[in-house]
């Protein structure tokens, strides 16, 4: 079952088609990796799912019904990538006031507050002004606000962006426990590393429409080369074959990309003949920031922008 | 709780916990009050004394008389116009040639004179010329000399409005002055002050990149509306603390003065003999009488209300939407803010105008227009329900002025719709007239 569905969304600017009819749907309980590189749309998009913009055209879906952003916003918990704090508020009473705009009582608000913020360890950071807070702090302080009122969706933009290791973990981690109790998590980003650890599924949007949509494996299995490697005791001597191509060499071992036609097998059977010692054999899967860059590059790089005639 | 009443709890809550409100709501008006004495100082300081030396000019010294301070006629024959300066004069009167319906003469002097004090030296002239009419009409100078003595001071102008009805009333133009600059200038400052505190908040916002977090949970037009009621009320708290201010500044100065005054005032009443300082302080009193009973306080403070809540929800949305699309250069925010300001200043030039003619056809339409109407209306109201300004004309202006801010409003929360997320881009007014013009 879906949680979210969007229908041909569209929404244009003045001098650019930000989301140019965009379809998809995000499975509940979910990891979903929302990619592009920058300006592709990404943010407009989120911004209509959050119903922070309407869209000009299309529709969206929300847990079963038409998405309304009065009702469906207590059950959305968006961090933006341009994201801030009051910096002289303080922060206990920071999260309380954002938990109450998302519709909490005050009481529930505060027992929730507390909760968290025993789980991270930011008890003693209650009467301190956000001012005092480093980047990583706040960001943490930020997470906890998004995620506090338990929404069913989570959508996270660049949530990693200018954590240090140990910050991102601990960020990762709450995050996988969240999926785990059953949230829906749409995480943007154009890290690619990050997107492959912890996605489900992924969409890759470029200038504002729908390039890429699966799940990580089964884009994988699409975008492969046959590519593999085999790693010997003894590199043995190629006098030709029909079978593959040697791409790469390196030491003891060799890249092999299998011709049309041919099994993985066959190439084993090839060395055996050769009566060569194979200690490896190992399919070469492209990663997504190589299709990422496969599918981007050839484009222009940055959007340009263009006159929209509505 | 509404979350548009959450936030106007926190945008009123975080200004009011300030160190620096607590302190601008005592400094405000020690502040005014300097204002006030410096720039009367200023005006009596600058009065420069004009000393013109004249020529042996048979007519003029028989009958100038330098009755103003501020120009001195004198007489020495050894001066001419080069070096007048040297010997102390500011300037050298010199005959020309008379026509036969005037006398004509010229100021010579280093710098040019003032207006005002060209108007003095004329009128001098003009009554030492007079005079010597009179005495070629056989006048003769004793009975000159006691008819000008009499007609000194000798009138007293008084203005006393009247009604259709026949209903009389004491018109104290003096005063309606006083109070009509005083409140038309209080609403012109703090329409600055709040109108610029809202924009600060908005800009804030939008560089502290809240906005989107807030805008998330909220409508924009929630945000931009808790900021300014939020603000609006911090303004009338600011406001009845000065009221209380007052009122306890004044009782306590009557809990210190009451038992001399009194005693003074007793005695004039059973003793007219007692000196001028009683004479003073029943004067005093009269004053204060006529200040408290000649001025409508029942409508003018109402309307004072009205008229600063009017005006600031007119002008506090046009602020936000001006907040809304700065970014970080605040040389931006200047040149944006131009259009808003410049109307605010207008409404001012227009009351100082319009606060010596309240029923002339630009303080009317001045007063009736929503743009300059809280300023200039209170100019016009000082000088009295229904004398001045008919009943019919007050409530005009104000369904105008209502009309006019959920106009302003409606307008500025597009703008603020949309560029409260928008960042790290100049936004051009051609841009967000467009804004204006899309629908969702």
């Amino acid at each position: 079952m879906a949680i979210v569905e969007l229908h041909n969304l569209k929404k244009y600017f003045a001098t650019q088609k930000a989301v140019d009819d965009i379809s998809f749907s995000i499975e509940k309980g979910s990891v979903f990796g929302l990619l592009g590189p920058n300006g592709a749309g990404k943010t407009t998009l989120i911004r209509m799912i959050t119903g922070i913009f309407f869209p000009d055209e299309g529709q969206i879906v929300f847990d079963g019904k038409k998405f309304s952003p009065i009702h469906d916003i207590i059950n959305i918990g968006y961090m933006p990538e341009e994201r801030g704090l009051y910096k002289k508020m303080k922060i206990g009473e920071q999260a309380l006031y954002l938990a109450q705009l998302k519709g909490l009582s005050r009481s529930e608000a505060m027992a929730k507050i507390k909760e968290w913020f025993i789980k991270l360890e930011m008890q003693s950071w209650w009467n301190k002004k956000v001012e005092d807070l480093s980047k990583g702090m706040s960001q943490k302080l930020q997470f906890v606000t998004t995620v506090l009122h338990e929404p069913k969706l989570i959508i996270l933009d660049e949530p990693f962006s200018g954590l240090d290791p140990v910050n991102t973990n601990i960020i990762k981690d709450e995050i996988y426990k969240l999926s785990q109790k059953g949230a829906t998590i749409i995480f943007s980003t154009h890290r690619m590393e990050q997107v492959e650890e912890i996605c489900d599924h992924i969409v890759l949007i470029n200038k504002g429409k729908k390039i890429l949509d699966g799940s990580v494996k089964r884009i994988k299995q699409d975008f492969k080369e046959n590519l593999f490697s085999v790693g010997f005791e003894q590199e043995p001597s190629l006098n030709g074959n029909s079978i593959f191509d040697l791409i790469g060499k390196q030491d003891h071992s060799y890249v092999v990309k299998i011709k049309e036609g041919h099994k993985p097998t066959d190439v084993l059977k090839y060395f055996i003949q050769q009566n060569a010692e194979v200690l490896s054999f190992n399919e070469i899967l492209p990663s997504l920031n190589d299709i990422f860059i496969r599918l981007v590059e050839g484009t222009p790089v940055s959007r340009q922008f263009q006159k929209i005639e509505a | 709780m509404s979350k548009i009443s959450i936030i106007i709890k926190r945008e009123y809550l975080s200004r009011v916990k300030r160190r620096s409100f607590i302190i601008s709501t005592f400094l405000f008006p020690i502040f005014i009050l300097l204002f006030i004495v410096g720039s009367v100082l200023i005006a009596v300081k600058s009065k420069e004394i004009i000393k013109i030396a004249v020529p042996n000019d048979s007519f003029l010294k028989a009958s100038v008389k330098s009755d103003s301070s501020s120009v001195l006629f004198i007489f020495d024959p050894s001066v001419d116009q080069t070096n007048f300066d040297e010997k102390g004069y500011t300037a050298y009167l010199r005959p020309n040639r008379d026509s036969a319906a005037s006398k004509n003469y010229t100021i010579i002097s280093r710098k040019q004179i003032g207006l005002e004090s060209m108007g003095d030296i004329r009128r001098q002239l003009n009554k030492a010329y007079e005079d010597k009419l009179l005495l070629q009409k056989n006048i003769d100078k004793l009975t000159l000399d006691s008819i000008s003595a009499a007609s000194d001071n000798a009138i007293k102008l008084g203005n006393i409005t009247v009604d259709k009805g026949g209903k009389e009333k004491e018109a104290n133009a003096g005063l309606a002055y006083g109070i009509g600059f005083g409140s038309g200038l209080l609403i012109y400052i703090t329409m600055f002050i709040f109108g610029a505190m809202v924009m600060r908040g908005v800009m804030e916002e939008k560089m502290n990149r809240i906005a989107e977090v807030v805008v998330s949970s909220v409508k924009p037009f929630q945000l931009m509306m808790g900021k300014i009621v939020g603000i609006a009320a911090v303004g009338l708290t600011q406001f009845l603390m000065w009221i209380v201010l007052i009122i306890i500044l004044s009782s306590a100065l009557q809990l210190f003065i009451p038992a001399e005054t009194l005693h003074h005032i007793q005695d004039v009443q059973q003793n007219p003999a007692v000196g001028q300082n009683a004479a003073l302080a029943t004067n005093l009193m009269n004053a204060k009488e006529k200040i408290v009973g000649g001025a409508q306080w029942g409508v003018l403070i109402p309307c004072f209300f009205f008229y600063f809540l009017g005006g600031y929800l007119f002008y506090a949305a046009l602020f936000a939407s001006v907040g809304s699309v700065v970014n970080e250069d605040p040389q931006e925010a200047q040149s944006l803010m131009l259009p808003i300001t410049m109307p605010i200043i207008f409404s001012f030039l227009i009351l100082s105008t319009s606060i010596s003619h309240p029923n002339s056809p630009l303080a009317f339409w001045g007063s009736m227009i929503p743009f300059s109407s809280p300023i200039v209306m209170m100019g016009r109201l000082a000088y009295g329900v229904p004398e001045s300004v008919a009943w019919w004309e007050l409530f005009l202006s104000m369904a105008l002025l209502i009309a006019g801010f959920i106009f302003t409003t409606w307008f500025a929360g597009k703008i603020y719709r949309t560029g409260i997320l928008l960042y790290g881009k100049r936004v051009t007014w051609k841009e967000m007239i467009k804004w204006l013009r899309r629908s969702s």
